[in-house]
């Protein structure tokens, strides 16, 4: 039990202030501070990715990372990504392509593909399953993850495209 | 009244059966909105988690929980002794044994639940469970249930009578204190004599591994007992929710009544979520104790190391043939390491599950097998991880011994197959151990399969690698691997399914809106299949209204009929038979109230897509919505008003969908590292009710498939360490490792399910792992090898390569 820390966040737009632990593990800031439940735990050792949320642009599993660490960070998780009235390309196509089964890996699948696109606006197949490999899925067998990710990939590119 | 759309179109517009419908349970999950067990948050409630043993083997003198009830936040520490007036220390298991609820005087496995900590959160219960000094006494650790048959050592005490006698256990007699039973089905002596006299025999022994189902998400519960109004409410990531509600009723006393489970969305279950844990009973009784709601959720290490092993079955076999390749015998042997308890789940008459389907696809005459359940200082599980109740193992010993035949008779092992498979003209077929196959056409399915992937042409570029390899061109061998299933799924005819006693029915309850939607209400709960989705597609063709119409609702024993839940591939088979059978009743009084509105006699008129028409006059109708309205405002002699049905079924026979499997894999006898380079897999799970929703189910259970046959296990070292508590150690494939697969069909429909669907969940994982482990096998066939056991990872092919002599 030691002091507790002031510690700021931007969380999917929104600034939150509070004081905590030092040891306070992000991952429970998201779900049990600020009731942010899309996240999930999956592993605790940074292997499965069901907690990955973006922080300040990139992808991190909030598992295993502390909230002092984050610290004045702008944070993004699956629901700053897209809600019913305004979903995500990726949104649309994991649900066009069956790329989820259970549910409990989408949050951060979702999410770490967003970064991924914009890391790699058009990604091979090889280059999807590379840079996806820090996510696990029990249910799908990952191949129409893949397919749902290169359609959105497609989407947005030619979305792009039509806006330029 | 005109119809200004086609028939065609009338149809699409259900979305009922055969239509690969999106799925309604997306919206939510790709919105970071589901709601899983650890998202259920309630007014003041509490954590807890448990202090759990780092021995195997121990005897426990001491428990002091005084410094971590100082703690901060720490408002009570549960012990064996605490829980004993309540005679809740121990509670009975599945498999007919009991299980120490919390370490009562001893404990038998690492990572066994000794104290139970509740906190105000999780942080300050770990900071008690740091505190809880426990004082152990280490005694000989047995983690190889050979030994354990043959040591001094007794593991369960408990188990023995004073005088020294064994008595039986649930399942008869016990030979050895560390004994558990011996189940055997079929002809011991005239399989014997079969093969001592037969021309061609071939032995293995095969052992395959402890494994784990490992869902995304853990296993954990709230429990919340309201103490003014008596009631206890347990969500929790529960398979069965409402056998969990009998058992939670049976072993606390609290009316049944007064009990609601909830299994709210589940994170995927494959097995691990059947049983009955101690951090249910913990819960309860915290919750109790406090007042308040307790959470508990297993981290990732708890899940692994304790709660529902798979597999660790020792299997030896001996299978007979004609020169010819004829089979004329097979005998099989299991020694089944159950670890400290034996909370197998299986149904109650089947200590070994189905484990006698292991003759598996083929016509053999004769055949035994005999399973000895054995205690070891291993965690108690034994679930049916993705596949009905040990029907991998049986499919994988089968699958095994006929590559093992083949070799032994110099024939290619597609040929093999081919010549003893069970033909079509012979189902219903019996088996020599009991089970009747209720259908099949497995030649039309292996010639497809055969032909799609150019057999001979693989055999071909196989038989050029090899020469290739020896003349030193490639390091890379190529493997062919076989696999042909059948499965037994959806436990089941209540004569002789159950569980605790408890028949394994399922049921459907439907309620019809006045408006013409409707909702309906199952036994089972979906843990990621998509249920919400394909049995609306179910009821929409049945009763004629759109799916999209339809709300499908699991998990809640207050709301849901009695069901026993999800596993064992039963859901469709057993509830999506029971919700035909309830759309039909909704049906029949439908007909009623149309022929009443149309003004003709009840058999004038006939059911045809969304409505009754007038027989001979099919511009005289009445829509399913139209009918749905008049059954709340119209006054209709001699029917009761409203339009609701409810149907508990419980299924003839057993379904048996079946499969043929081809993977073709490049190794690397330097790295011992596999390439899967194609796999095919034509998969007849009968009728399909949705397609996309099959594929899916393939690609993921090929996935756990992969997984198991290449590199996931679950290990101990001698002194009972689990050596694989993390996905550091424990192998879960990422999309990295994982190929894309080919999925083909036949269907050859369930002749006694009301809409001919078998299931097809489980397929995959019980034909993908005996493909995989083939593939590997075959590809160092030339070279000598018949038999290396699971799993297949880098380090084990690497080491296969160098015993054959290939590193030079």
């Amino acid at each position: 039990m030691s002091k507790k820390m002031h510690i700021k966040l931007n969380v999917n737009g929104k600034d939150e202030e509070f004081l905590a632990e030092p040891r306070e593990l992000l991952i429970h800031t998201l779900r049990e501070r600020l009731n942010i439940t899309g996240p999930h735990i999956g592993c605790e050792t940074s292997h499965c990715g069901a907690c990955t949320v973006s922080i300040n642009g990139k992808s991190v599993k909030s598992c295993t990372m502390f909230a002092a660490q984050a610290n004045g960070a702008q944070i993004t998780t699956i629901e700053g990504i897209g809600g019913t009235d305004n979903l995500h390309p990726l949104q649309e196509a994991f649900k066009e392509h069956h790329g989820l089964q259970c549910g409990f890996c989408t949050s951060g699948m979702i999410t770490r593909a967003t970064k991924l696109l914009e890391e790699i606006p058009n990604p091979t197949e090889e280059e999807i399953r590379f840079g996806m490999a820090g996510n696990i899925c029990r249910c799908t067998g990952y191949q129409n993850i893949v397919k749902s990710i290169q359609a959105a990939a497609a989407e947005m590119n030619a979305a792009k495209e039509a806006a330029e | 009244m005109k119809d200004d759309i086609t028939r065609e179109e009338r149809v699409d517009n259900l979305k009922g059966m055969g239509c690969s419908r999106k799925r309604v349970e997306d919206a939510r999950f790709t919105q970071g909105k589901g709601n899983y067990v650890d998202d259920v948050k309630l007014d003041g409630m509490l954590f807890g988690d448990f202090v759990r043993s780092p021995y195997a083997h121990a005897r426990i003198t001491n428990i002091d929980t005084a410094a971590a009830l100082e703690v901060p936040g720490v408002l009570a520490v549960l012990t064996a002794a605490d829980l004993e007036p309540l005679g809740l220390h121990w509670m009975p298991t599945l498999a007919g044994d009991k299980q120490m609820v919390l370490a009562d005087g001893k404990v038998l496995f690492q990572g066994q639940e000794v104290a139970f900590v509740v906190a105000e959160d999780r942080y300050a219960a770990a900071d008690g469970i740091e505190l809880v000094e426990v004082e152990y006494e280490e005694l000989p650790v047995i983690v190889d249930p050979f030994e354990a048959l043959n040591s001094d050592v007794v593991l369960r005490e408990d188990l023995v009578a004073e005088d020294g006698s064994i008595p039986d256990g649930a399942h008869g007699p016990r030979k050895h204190p560390n004994h558990i039973f011996t189940w055997d089905a079929g002809d011991k002596e005239p399989t014997e004599e079969v093969i001592a006299n037969a021309e061609i025999v071939a032995e293995e022994t095969m052992y395959y591994h402890r494994t784990h189902p490992c869902p995304l998400e853990t296993c954990g519960c709230v429990a919340s007992m309201d103490k003014v109004n008596g009631k206890l409410t347990l969500w929790g990531t529960f398979q069965a929710p409402h056998a969990i509600r009998t058992v939670v009723s049976l072993i606390s006393g609290i009316e049944e009544h007064n009990i609601r489970v909830i299994s709210p969305d589940i994170g995927g279950g494959f097995g691990n979520k059947v049983g009955a844990y101690p951090g249910y009973v913990c819960s309860v009784v915290a919750s109790i104790v406090t007042g308040k709601p307790v959470k508990w959720i297993e981290d990732r290490m708890d899940n692994l190391m304790t709660t529902a092993f798979a597999r660790d079955y020792h299997m030896t076999g001996k299978i007979s043939a004609t020169p010819e390749g004829k089979i004329t015998g097979l005998h099989c042997h299991v020694t089944a390491d159950h670890g400290g308890f034996d909370a197998c789940a299986d149904p109650t008459k089947f200590p070994a599950g189905f484990m006698n389907i292991c003759t598996g696809s083929y016509d053999i005459p004769t055949a035994y097998l005999e399973v000895d359940g054995v205690y070891t200082n291993k965690a108690p599980g034994g679930v049916s991880y993705r596949c009905s109740f040990r029907v991998t193992e049986a499919v994988y010993f089968i699958e095994r011994m006929i590559e093992v035949l083949a070799i032994k008779l110099n024939m290619d092992a597609a040929e093999l197959r081919r010549i003893n498979f069970i033909k079509k003209e012979q189902f219903p077929y019996t088996a020599a151990l009991g089970w009747e196959y209720d259908s099949g056409d497995y030649h039309t399915a292996w010639d497809k399969a055969l032909k799609t992937v150019d057999y001979d042409g693989l055999r071909a570029e196989q038989a050029q690698r090899v020469v290739d390899f020896k003349a030193g061109k490639t390091r890379k061998l190529m493997g062919i691997g076989l696999s042909f299933f059948t499965e037994i799924v959806g436990a089941g005819p209540v004569k002789n399914c159950d569980i605790l006693g408890l028949g394994m029915f399922d049921s459907c309850e439907i309620r019809i809106h006045p408006t013409g939607s409707a909702i309906a209400r199952l036994g089972t709960i979906s843990q990621g299949q998509g249920h919400a989705t394909t049995f609306a597609q179910i009821l929409a063709s049945e009763i004629g209204l759109p799916a999209d119409s339809i709300t499908i609702e699991e998990g809640d024993t207050d709301t849901a009929p009695y069901g026993l839940g999800t596993y064992g591939s039963r859901s469709t088979p057993v509830a999506g038979a029971a919700t035909a059978m309830a759309g039909r009743k909704i049906r029949t009084k439908a007909q009623m109230i149309a022929a009443y509105l149309l003004e003709v006699h009840d058999n004038d008129v006939e059911f045809d897509v969304d409505r009754f028409v007038v027989k001979g006059a099919s511009e005289k109708f009445k829509t399913m919505k139209e009918i749905a309205f008049a059954a709340y405002n119209q006054a209709i002699p001699g029917l009761e008003p409203g339009l609701e049905a409810v149907s508990y079924y419980d299924p003839p026979n057993m379904t048996y969908p079946f499969g043929a499997y081809v993977c073709v894999m490049d190794i690397d006898v330097d790295t011992g590292v596999p390439e899967i380079r194609r796999f095919y897999a034509l998969d007849d799970c009968g009728t399909r009710i949705n397609p996309m929703i099959i594929e899916g189910q393939v690609h993921g259970g090929l996935t756990e498939a992969l997984a198991v046959a290449l590199g996931q296990e679950i290990a101990y070292d001698d002194m009972g360490n689990c050596k694989t508590g993390t996905l550091m150690d424990f192998f879960l494939p990422t999309a990295w490792e994982v190929p894309n697969y080919e999925t083909d069909f036949t269907v050859t429909p369930s002749p006694h399910h009301p809409i001919g669907a078998k299931g097809v969940g489980e397929s995959p994982h019980v034909g993908g792992v005996p493909c995989f482990s083939n593939a590997v096998q075959d590809a160092f066939r030339p070279f000598g090898n018949i038999h290396t056991n699971m799993p297949h990872d880098h380090w084990r092919i690497w080491k296969t390569a160098n015993e054959l002599g290939l590193h030079g």
